[in-house]
């Protein structure tokens, strides 16, 4: 029976395994319609502040921001790629970089070099091995973080911008489509790629009060916030709904594994009592 | 055709209000401001301050802003705040409690940048007192 024993042990464990990723599965959840409902509550002001600005890139200021106008000459391009902080969350993150890194690659087969920053742990130790510039990042963020937090990492990039040193900015985060499906997704942030439709370009401008530099770099700066927040809270409901699918079907797993094993278990012991009834039978017999 | 336009005011983490009002007005960085509609196109910063909407009916509704964009189109009117509360949610105590901290913080200045955010706090305690204030004399 020294098999038998062995088998009930390691299915005893699976159970074990089971129960945790089941708790895991279900702490997943509840945290993942609040994330949800984060992400839902903080799109209205991202489409505003989208409008505005496509509005803004129609008027005729006399002040054109530099986030506007396109650079020609592109040496060097910075991304920032918000991630995850824990792991257990299927693909997500995986895909994610390798999204990104195949993005990269292109920027460095045209001999343009790359600025990272990285937000959440997982993307930090991921671009830490990566030969890549890694300026600056952000974790421990927590699953509701708050626009403060990310200011400080935004503003490198920007100041970077600003100075020259990189001629594009892109944010690479995980799109929410649905709780089964999330998608990498890299967006341009600066240079702001505006389609503006010339046909509809009417010759009016805003009054600004004070002046229009002044409230087009507030908003500016505003508006790249918002975006990486946005991006930074679609990820963590990305994360959430990838973390509760994923561990509900290592429970489904670990089910059928202890299925087989108790077949397995099952059978083992039918086998010992079956040999020993045929050795009680044929001692009887010899007898 | 009645004279309206469409407003939104949202903050950064949530929507606060949309809906159709006749007239607005808002705590713009040069004064407040009042609007209405077929109002010239305007972008203008806010300042910490109340927002009064008028809906169709007459009904009167306050908002407390803490800065802002205030964005104007002829029919549409979009407030971009920081954060945005109702104003009958302000909690007084906590905001005077906020007052008092700031003052406090600004009396034993250690750094500039200590002094700067005790003043921004300081700014923003005060005008939601005052939006209560005025609140409370219009009831």
């Amino acid at each position: 029976m020294a098999g038998a024993k062995e088998i009930r042990t390691k299915i005893k464990s699976i159970q074990n395994t089971a129960k945790i990723t089941k708790a895991m599965e279900m702490v997943a959840a509840s945290k993942m319609r609040k994330a949800q409902d984060r992400m839902r509550s903080s799109r209205p002001y991202a489409d505003k502040i989208r409008n505005v600005l496509a509005h803004l890139a129609q008027a005729h200021p006399e002040y054109r921001h530099p986030y506007l106008s396109d650079r020609e000459e592109v040496k060097r391009v910075g991304y920032i790629i918000v991630s995850t902080d824990r792991g257990l969350c299927g693909g997500l993150n995986t895909n994610m970089f390798k999204a990104a890194v195949r993005d990269m690659m292109e920027w460095d087969d045209q001999g343009v070099e790359v600025d990272v920053v990285a937000i959440g742990r997982k993307a930090l130790s991921f671009f830490g091995r990566f030969k890549c510039n890694l300026v600056a990042e952000a974790d421990h963020l927590g699953d509701s973080p708050s626009m403060e937090d990310l200011i400080g990492t935004v503003k490198v990039m920007l100041d970077a911008y600003d100075a020259g040193r990189i001629d594009r900015l892109f944010l690479v985060h995980n799109l929410f489509i649905n709780t089964m499906t999330q998608q990498p997704r890299i967006h341009q942030m600066v240079p702001v790629g505006g389609d503006v439709d010339k046909e509809l370009e009417h010759h009016w401008d805003y009054i600004y009060e004070p002046e229009a530099k002044h409230i087009i770099d507030g908003l500016m700066f505003r508006f790249i916030e918002s975006q990486v927040y946005q991006g930074l809270v679609e990820n963590i409901a990305c994360e959430m709904s990838a973390r509760m699918v994923a561990m509900k079907s290592a429970t489904d797993n670990a089910g059928e594994i202890v299925k087989e094993l108790q077949t397995i278990y099952n059978k083992a012991r039918q086998a010992a009592i079956t040999q020993e009834i045929s050795e009680i039978v044929s001692g009887a017999a010899a007898v | 055709m009645s004279m309206t336009m469409h407003i939104d005011i949202v903050s950064a983490e949530t929507e606060i209000y949309s809906g159709t009002v006749t007239e607005c007005y808002a705590p713009a960085e040069m004064g407040e401001v009042g609007i209405h509609p077929r109002h010239a196109p305007l972008i203008t910063k806010l300042k910490p301050g109340e927002v009064r909407i008028v809906l169709q009916d007459g009904d009167h509704q306050s908002f407390f802003v803490n800065g802002g964009i205030l964005e104007i189109q002829p029919h549409v009117v979009t407030i971009l705040s920081d954060s945005a509360i109702r104003a009958a949610d302000i909690d007084e105590a906590a905001a005077k409690q906020a007052k008092e901290r700031a003052e406090a913080a600004m009396a034993d200045k250690r750094s500039d940048l200590d002094y700067a955010r005790a003043k921004a706090e300081l700014i923003e305690a005060i005008a939601k007192i005052e939006t209560i204030k005025k609140l409370r004399k219009r009831q």
